[in-house]
């Protein structure tokens, strides 16, 4: 009997565990080094008590708690504090992504591949692919919990205890098995691999809200998130271990209900009824633009809010500038030598941050501008461009939505700076930050075209990922390394004008455009005379 | 004036040629087979007719105009469908015809759309990710059909298709046929070829080695007899008999076409009693130039 359920359990078990014996460690080893780093990071930043208390003070305030959850400990804001309240919540987060994405890989991807229905022909129990993925995910989170304790302790900081350290490695590690039961429950309701992952990070962003919004109100919402009873573990400040077993225990308990669900259900099957998709295109869809800008839409919503959430983060930490600043000599370095103070220094640091967030925010850009690579790699080139769509409006309906991107994602992470900012900092101008990080459209456009190009070229593609290295490299660590100014002119985010510190130089950004207008007409001639490949 | 006509058509991928010259005509209202293995150059000869590649020499006309300089101009007459239909799979297949057809700019008669999916026996509200190979053909085969178009460009478009899906496949292109649309119909299902097409070609690395009617073609080829004879009868050692064997109580052999009247006559002189013949298939005509390495060409 247990074999019809469970026959060969271990064997299955063993051979995910081959499957993933780059990614997890991988997974593991990035946890160790982000734990170690920012726990060091914290004990050199804030040596003395009064540092810690100064940082205590800033971090007592809706945007931080809405985003990390409530600081336990302020009164002896020790590192050990520190890092749990910065750290843990974030990580655990990151810890639930690659549950999710193993746990779908291992049960509905391979459902949907057809895989499992070649393991499911062999002599195995009905429920043993989802029980040996749940096994693994046990040991891989066991092992996890056990080397961030093992880990914490080694570094020897005083604030962080044994007991703590464990526990610490603990709240990950459980978190995880929690977000592996949950996506298992999920891969038996939905029918595809990407229907799983939506629901499983649906989950996961609605406990994270809950949180969020219960953390600020201060009311007991956030008991209604397993994210909200991590935190509740108090690491490093009370170290509650009830929590932890509270959500083994209901991992457990969901672990199961994705058993029950598994054993109800046909292969291949998923219980949510599947939708039926539409039959007819939008008049929307049938325009080139339109249908470039459709297939797109998921990753056009995520990054917006993304850069806004990356925007607002830096926003609100506009106030700490003096602390992070001036006692941190790298920071002094990377911002130059006419280093200000007070308000001056704050206007320095919006003028990197400007840069540093739109070189981030040229990612979507050229990975939208790139999609058109991709479709060709795929072999779905071959029956667009057969019809009348010229290759001209092709590829220009990519550039127009990696332009429409542009702006949306710039106006969305300045708006997320100048937003958090100006709550957080009376002397700050709302318009003074959105400016600081908008002015460099133009040179996020020049990426755009330069990625356009290799688009046309049809090869080099690394070409442009390169150059954006390189301009972060070169606004990053300018100041560390010295770099002859020439070296920093070959960036064009260097020659947008530097709000608030420098004047507003139009002919700059024009000189920028024009370059944009050049390189997207060299692009759209290379395209339309080459081969395409698929 | 011919529908298709190429001449001369070379391409190279770096080193390696793919195509060494190829000769097509494609007249008016006929469905024109266009057959070779894999690896012979159908699939790159069809994207240089599309203007997705360009020929290293030669010409290339289709209607007149130039497949490449007045490729957008053209694919408002053309309708494609290749052999390896790559969708979106976020997009149901319903979503997907619609795009192909507003992107070739046709009217769509919206009841002739429903009925072809009909026909086809496709579900349009399913996402394309979770159609097999055959269900992606047969979204290509819609958005092709759906619209009229005055030539179609066929690349192996059954090749996942069970039978019957097949059998309505061909009455699509007999109904393409009648309108007077003209049909380039690549293949290597040579039962397919036969069926639906007027004239035929045969690529071989790259280079036409065959191009006619299909009776031109069985001229150039060998006939199946079986025959049983009064004497005992050995005509192996004959020119222009291939494979005799015995088999029952006669003899099966294929003879060339020029040598059967003498074949004949030898035949008819130990007592004839019974003969049957098989016309050449294409298959024969077929495995006959990739065997003999097709040195009369």
């Amino acid at each position: 009997m247990t074999n019809h359920w469970f026959g060969r359990v271990w064997p299955i078990a063993l051979w995910q565990m081959k499957q993933d014996r780059v990614r997890i460690p991988v997974w593991i080893i990035s946890f160790l080094i982000m734990t170690v780093t920012t726990a060091t990071l914290f004990e050199s930043l804030y040596p003395s008590a009064e540092d810690r208390m100064q940082l205590a003070h800033s971090v007592v305030n809706p945007a931080i708690t809405a985003l990390l959850g409530p600081a336990y400990g302020v009164d002896n804001y020790d590192v050990g504090a520190i890092l749990a309240h910065q750290m843990l919540l974030l990580t655990a987060v990151v810890v639930a992504v690659m549950s999710i994405l193993i746990v779908t890989r291992h049960t509905r991807e391979d459902e949907e591949d057809g895989r499992a229905e070649l393991i499911s022909s062999l002599p195995v129990g009905r429920l043993s692919n989802v029980t040996s993925t749940l096994l693994v995910q046990l040991i891989v989170y066991i092992t996890l919990s056990l080397f961030i304790g093992l880990v914490l302790v080694s570094i020897n900081i005083p604030s962080i205890t044994v007991e703590g350290s464990f526990l610490y490695g603990a709240a990950l590690g459980v978190t995880g098995f929690l977000f592996a039961a949950v996506t298992a429950v999920m891969a038996q309701l939905s029918e595809t691999a990407r229907g799983t992952m939506g629901l499983s990070f649906a989950v996961m962003l609605t406990f994270y809200l809950i949180r969020a919004i219960g953390d600020v109100s201060y009311d007991p919402l956030s008991w209604f998130s397993p994210l909200g009873w991590m935190l509740e573990s108090r690491v490093f400040v009370e170290n509650n271990w009830w929590m932890i077993l509270l959500m083994f225990a209901v991992a457990f308990l969901i672990a199961m209900i994705a058993m029950y669900l598994n054993a109800i259900r046909d292969v291949g099957a998923g219980l949510l009824p599947s939708k039926p998709g539409k039959p007819h295109a939008s008049k929307w869809l049938k325009s080139p633009l339109g249908f470039t800008i459709r297939m797109q839409r998921t990753s056009i919503i995520a990054w917006t809010i993304g850069m806004f959430v990356f925007g607002a983060t830096y926003g609100s930490v506009l106030v700490e500038t003096d602390t992070y600043v001036a006692e941190i000599e790298i920071m002094a370095q990377m911002l130059g030598e006419d280093l200000g103070t007070g308000f001056e220094l704050i206007e320095q640091f919006i003028v990197m941050l400007g840069a540093i967030i739109s070189i981030v925010a040229t990612i979507p850009m050229i990975l939208s501008m790139y999609r058109l690579s991709k479709e060709e790699k795929n072999n779905r080139i071959e029956q667009v461009v057969a019809t009348t769509l010229s290759r001209r409006k092709l590829i220009g309906s990519y550039l127009l939505t990696a332009l429409i991107i542009s702006v949306l994602i710039m106006a969305s992470a300045a708006f997320g700076m100048a937003l958090a900012g100006a709550l957080t900092l009376d002397e700050l101008a709302f318009s003074t930050a959105f400016n600081a990080i908008i002015v460099y459209l133009p040179a996020t456009w020049v990426m755009i075209g330069l990625a356009a190009l290799c688009v046309g070229l049809g090869k080099w593609k690394g070409l442009t990922w390169l150059y954006l290295g390189y301009a972060f490299i070169v606004i990053y660590l300018g100041g560390i390394l010295e770099f002859p100014s020439w070296m920093k002119s070959l960036s064009p985010y260097e020659l947008v004008p530097g709000l608030p510190v420098e004047e507003m130089n139009w002919s700059a950004l024009f000189g920028l455009i024009m370059m944009t207008i050049l390189l997207i007409v060299i692009s759209l001639q290379l395209y339309a005379n080459r081969d395409l490949k698929g | 004036m011919a529908v298709l006509e190429t001449k001369g058509l070379t391409k190279t991928f770096g080193e390696v040629e793919a195509l060494k010259g190829v000769d097509l005509r494609v007249e008016k209202g006929e469905v024109f087979g266009f057959i070779g293995p894999n690896g012979a150059g159908k699939s790159t000869t069809i994207r240089v007719l599309l203007g997705i590649i360009r020929a290293n020499s030669g010409e290339a006309k289709i209607f007149g105009q130039d497949v490449w300089k007045d490729a957008v101009d053209l694919h408002k007459k053309i309708a494609y469908v290749p052999g390896d239909v790559n969708l979106w799979p976020n997009l149901t297949g319903g979503q997907v015809i619609d795009y192909f057809i507003s992107l070739r700019g046709a009217q769509v008669d919206q009841q002739r759309k429903l009925q072809l999916i009909e026909r086809f026996q496709l579900d349009p509200t399913k996402k394309c990710g979770t159609y097999s190979k055959g269900n992606r053909q047969k979204v290509a085969l819609v958005a092709a059909f759906a619209a009229e178009a005055d030539f179609y460009i066929l690349d192996e478009p059954t090749s996942g298709l069970d039978p019957l899906m097949e059998r309505v496949f061909q009455q699509c292109v007999i109904e393409a046929k009648e309108r007077g649309s003209s049909v380039l119909l690549s293949s290597h299902i040579l039962s397919e070829v036969e069926k639906l097409c007027d004239h035929v070609a045969i690529i071989r690395e790259g280079a036409i080695i065959e191009s006619g009617s299909l009776t031109e073609l069985r001229h150039l080829t060998r006939t199946h007899l079986y025959i049983e004879t009064e004497a005992s009868v050995d005509l192996s050692g004959e020119l222009g008999v291939f494979e005799w064997k015995q088999e029952g109580d006669g003899f099966s052999f294929q003879v060339d076409s020029d040598s059967l009247s003498s074949v004949m006559t030898k035949v008819s002189e130990h007592g004839l009693l019974k003969v049957e013949s098989a016309p050449p298939t294409l298959e024969d005509l077929f495995m006959r130039h990739y065997e003999t390495g097709g040195e009369n060409s």
